[in-house]
């Protein structure tokens, strides 16, 4: 491996022709390669993919919008005019589960990044400045943690009328970061007096700039999950929300109103449940398809070829 | 290097009874990939073989197939005989019947061989008690008259305290005396003096010594330093990629070995007693994996010796000489080439010596032509660092304070390489961090480039960042596991506004012996030594000036450490750095450094050129750990006279009034009388001049007196 000082000598000669300035390998690059190179993350971005086409796109297929009502078909099965059948009110399955796939879509995936986000970023930040900073950040996660989650969200409902989802979304991300931040803030904690951060703080690095190029890349397997296992709970707990009649206010729809009306009829008229339910499981198995990929991705010990 | 044969090359201790253990063609495979290859040995009572290999050559896992502790999924055949008994598929039951009994283990860390939950006599008498039919109170005795042997103070006391209570040396002392608690007739010790320091090890080596005296039981030493085996064993092994290539007695093996791979080592280690003028010889590549290896001899790929046969098949061990067996199909060759380096290293002596040491001298002169001497470009004065000791959940209160660094001072002039040498807990990585840190020292000064850390803007400290760059220990805790070697490199140059060039990045790979290609990969992928090459690729990427490095070869193999330490004396011509260079392989230091300076407790005791500290030491613990390092050389071990500590490193919370050495210093004990002990008592002794034309070595002792320890025949006393 190791070349002889006269060669190490000669290679050092200014020029060393015959090598262009290769595009540099750095961390992101490969991250993409290695993400893109794995079946499984190709797979289930294209799925994810796929859902929001249908979701955004796929109404302008049917004549028939969420808020329409066919009287002439009460809880038909699919049909030529209504591909999934209809609802006891008429409306037509189709355009309700997209629907309702636009906003549990929007609410989870950005519930979760939300809140990943803000666990991260609270978390390393109170485990890697020790003193006033962490002692703000670790009271403000504890305050967040013994306030009644559900209930508050139950009393701001109303707010949440028409169009102020962004506000929604926000509110129930609130509520999702605490934990992974203490776990982050630890985690932290150890890994700031490894050697490559003491290396980096000689080298002149900045705090926050470690923070962002080495602490967090080190816990994105932990970071990454979490994300994966927060959509299900975002959309979970939007479901619920919505089931006790709190959240998305009809009419609009989402998975979790959808869901709530169509278990009643499921028995004797599955497709008011089915394709709901179908959907949210795709969705969600595409969304860990891709967080396991992408841990992959990062994790330079993974033994998946690169 | 070859001496004449030395009367004694009979080992002491072999009588010609059967042997106590016997291996025969043991092989361990874990799956498909096999970890030991054809093993085979015989000890005799009161014998001493010693088991050499780098990591991974096989050695542990031989251990553990004697003992029976392989895990299930490992599949053994072969035969292992303890007095005839056959252990290889033996039923746990019968073995544990053994184990403890007739042979016993010693392992690395004796932390974790030791339950923390029990007291230490406790557990001594419990393995007592397992094999033999006596009371808990006779147990007891019998465990407290065991710690006594092995050379711990009130042992009685001792014996009460838990494992934590004990320090390093003191735990393997306990683990060795659980080993003997039964006569067993083998001892097995893995590794049993890596983790402790060169003192320390130096005792625990007496005592292995005393154990085998003492219980007539024949003892297997497995370790990787060749220092430790040369001066206790009579027989060695050396292992490489799972089989011995090389068996003999110990003078056989250091002094005509016949196997390329055992010279190898041999020339690859730095000594204690060899200047920096001596090249050391690296062996070229790494050792192969387990699971994927070469062909014929697997040794072949780095082999100096390589020929076209080598590939063909591996080579059976050739008898080549009474009892010496060597796996090399050159044997002859190599023996061939060694009279004739014989000659020639002789005739070199006598005419080429005073040639050579003109050249060196010369170009020393041109070096010291080339780069302004005297600016030095980091200085230290009266450094002190303490830590608060806390106690208490809620409220801390302070208990006491630890003084880390207790006012140590040391300048390092451009060009040049300061070896910053102690054992662990000395303070020497503390002063470390102090001058990487950069900031106000609690007390005292550092100068860096001639700016005071103490008056620097946020822009002049990062001016000096680029100039000062450090190389860690661990050559994978101090690389990102996330970043991608390219990454690494360009880490530095993005940190102060080059801009990442994969060029640059590629030329610095070139210059530590890497391939550009490499960038792409993470550390992970790399062997130690490469690892640390890329720590330093970064570590030179802005051009420094001032390298600051942390034990950069301590965790790296023999062979591959060699190529390291090269590497960094041939950067520092090229380059024209200056090294701070903390370790505590003092032969490494006389390796690679100019100047040393040995710390002790937070200060340091003695500083001055490198020759002259090793050659004539004048401070009683410098002198102590010279003579501690045990050398690669079996004749010389066995004539030297070793200076034993006693006792271990006093705590740095409550140091010793006046000197910090006293509690341990062999010339307080036994040389000094009562009056001249009252200095040390009462006054801490500064740094002072020492050596007939005052040059700059200095000791901080009251009676310095300079000794050589290391070269036994030059040896006044």
């Amino acid at each position: 491996m190791t070349l002889p000082e006269e060669e190490v000598a000669e290679e050092l000669t200014p020029g060393v022709p015959g090598r262009g300035p290769r595009r540099a390998p750095s961390r992101g690059r490969v991250v993409v390669r290695r993400f893109l190179g794995s079946r499984q993350g190709a797979a289930g971005l294209a799925v994810l993919v796929v859902m929001f086409l249908l979701a955004f796109a796929g109404p302008l297929l049917s004549p028939w919008s969420y808020t329409d009502r066919d009287f002439t078909a009460f809880l038909q099965p699919p049909s030529a005019s209504h591909w999934f059948g209809t609802l006891q009110t008429g409306a037509d399955v189709y355009a309700v589960t997209l629907r309702g796939m636009q906003k549990s879509l929007i609410v989870g995936l950005l519930a979760a990044l939300v809140s990943t986000a803000l666990a991260a970023l609270v978390g390393a930040f109170a485990g890697y400045f020790p003193g006033w900073a962490d002692r703000t950040l670790t009271w403000l996660t504890d305050l967040l943690l013994v306030l009644p989650a559900f209930l508050i969200l139950a009393i701001m409902s109303p707010v949440f009328g028409e169009g102020t989802w962004a506000l929604f979304v926000l509110m129930l991300a609130l509520f999702l970061w605490m934990v992974t931040s203490k776990i982050v803030r630890s985690m932290t904690v150890s890994l700031k007096r490894r050697e490559f951060i003491q290396a980096a703080r000689f080298m002149g690095v900045r705090p926050v700039t470690i923070i962002f190029r080495h602490v967090l890349p080190n816990l994105s397997s932990l970071l990454i999950v979490d994300a994966t296992l927060n959509v299900s709970a975002a959309i979970l707990t939007e479901t619920s929300l919505s089931y006790f009649g709190f959240g998305i206010q009809p009419p609009d729809v989402s998975f979790g109103t959808l869901i709530a009306d169509g278990s009643k009829t499921a028995v004797y008229a599955p497709w008011t449940f089915w394709f709901v339910a179908g959907l949210l499981v795709v969705t969600v198995l595409a969304v860990n398809l891709v967080g396991d990929a992408l841990r992959d991705a990062f994790d330079p010990t993974s033994t998946r070829p690169r | 290097m070859t001496p004449a044969t030395t009367p004694e090359t009979a080992p002491a201790h072999a009588p010609a009874s059967a042997p106590v253990l016997d291996v025969r063609d043991l092989d361990v495979s874990f799956g498909d990939v096999p970890a030991v290859r054809g093993v085979s040995f015989e000890v005799r009572p009161g014998e001493v073989l010693g088991v050499v290999g780098e990591s991974g050559s096989g050695k542990s896992v031989t251990a553990s197939a004697i003992m029976g502790l392989l895990p299930s999924s490992a599949r053994v055949s072969g035969s292992v005989r303890l007095h005839g008994r056959e252990l290889v598929g033996a039923r746990d039951k019968e073995l544990n019947a053994l184990r403890g009994r007739a042979m016993s283990m010693v392992f690395q860390d004796p932390l974790s061989a030791l339950t923390p939950v029990y007291r230490v006599g406790d557990q001594i008498a419990e393995a007592v008690r397992v094999h033999q039919r006596v009371t808990k109170e006779q147990a007891l005795v019998k465990a407290v008259s065991l710690l006594d042997l092995v050379g711990i103070p009130h042992p009685a006391e001792r014996a009460l305290a838990f494992p934590h209570e004990f320090s390093g040396g003191m735990r393997q002392r306990a683990m060795i005396a659980m080993a003997i608690a039964n006569d067993p007739d083998l001892v097995i010790c893995d590794e049993p003096t890596t983790a402790l320091d060169v003192t320390i090890q130096a005792q625990v080596l007496e005592v292995l010594k005393k154990a085998r005296d003492e219980t007539g039981a024949a003892i297997i030493m497995i370790t990787h330093d060749l220092g430790v085996v040369a001066g206790l064993a009579d027989r060695v092994l050396v292992m490489y990629a799972g089989r011995p290539v090389e068996v003999g007695t110990v003078d056989d093996v250091y002094y005509r070995p016949r196997m390329p791979y055992t010279v190898g080592l041999l020339r690859s280690i730095p000594r204690v007693d060899r200047g920096a003028q001596r090249r050391l010889e690296p062996i070229e590549g790494s050792p192969p994996s387990p699971a994927a290896l070469p062909p014929g001899c697997p040794f072949a790929p780095r082999c100096p010796l390589h020929v076209a046969a080598c590939d063909e098949a591996e080579p059976p061990l050739f008898e080549t000489g009474p009892g010496h067996l060597a796996a090399c199909i050159r044997w002859e060759d190599e023996a061939a080439s060694e009279a004739e380096a014989a000659e020639a290293e002789e005739a070199e002596k006598e005419t080429q010596a005073p040639a050579e040491a003109e050249e060196a001298r010369e170009a020393e002169r041109a070096v010291e032509a080339a780069v302004p001497r005297g600016e030095p470009v980091l200085r230290v004065e009266g450094l002190v660092k303490d830590y608060p000791l806390l106690r208490g959940a809620v409220f801390k209160r302070r208990v006491g304070t630890v003084h880390a660094v207790a006012g140590i001072s040391f300048a390092i002039r451009e060009g040049e390489t300061l070896g910053l040498v102690g054992e662990s807990g000395c303070g020497k990585t503390t002063t470390l961090l102090e001058i990487l840190e950069l900031a106000r020292p609690q007390r005292g000064r550092v100068v860096v480039f001639g700016h005071d850390t103490a008056r620097l803007g946020p822009a002049e400290r990062m001016a000096i960042r680029r100039d000062m760059q450090v190389v860690f220990q661990d050559p994978l805790a101090s690389l990102d596991p996330r970043m991608t070697v390219h990454d690494v490199v360009a880490e530095p140059l993005r940190t102060h506004g080059l801009g990442d060039s994969g060029r640059r990045v590629a030329e610095l790979l070139t210059l530590v012996g890497l391939a550009p290609e490499h960038a792409e990969r993470y550390p992970q992928d790399f062997s130690g030594g490469q690892r640390q090459r890329i720590g330093i690729a970064r570590a030179l990427a802005l051009e420094p000036r001032l390298l600051v490095l942390d034990e950069p070869v301590s965790a790296l193999d023999v062979s591959i450490q060699a190529g390291v330490i090269n590497l960094l004396a041939s950067l520092k011509v090229r380059l024209g750095l200056s090294y701070l260079f903390v370790a505590h392989d003092l032969a490494v230091v006389r390796h690679i450094a100019d100047r040393v300076a040995v710390m002790y407790l937070g200060r340091i005791a003695e500083i001055g050129a490198v020759d002259a500290v090793y050659d004539a030491p004048a401070h009683p613990y410098t002198q102590a750990l010279l003579s501690a390092i045990p050398l690669p050389d079996p004749a010389r071990e066995r004539s030297r006279r070793r200076i034993l500590l006693e006792g271990d490193l006093p705590s740095p919370a409550h140091p010793p009034s006046g000197c910090r050495f006293r509690t341990r210093c062999p010339k307080f004990r036994t040389v000094l009388t009562e009056d001249e002990r009252v200095l040390c008592v009462e006054a801490e002794p500064d740094v002072l001049p020492v050596g007939e034309p005052a040059g700059d070595q200095g000791a901080a002792c009251h009676y310095a007196e300079q000794l050589d320890v290391v070269q036994p025949r030059r040896n006044s006393r």
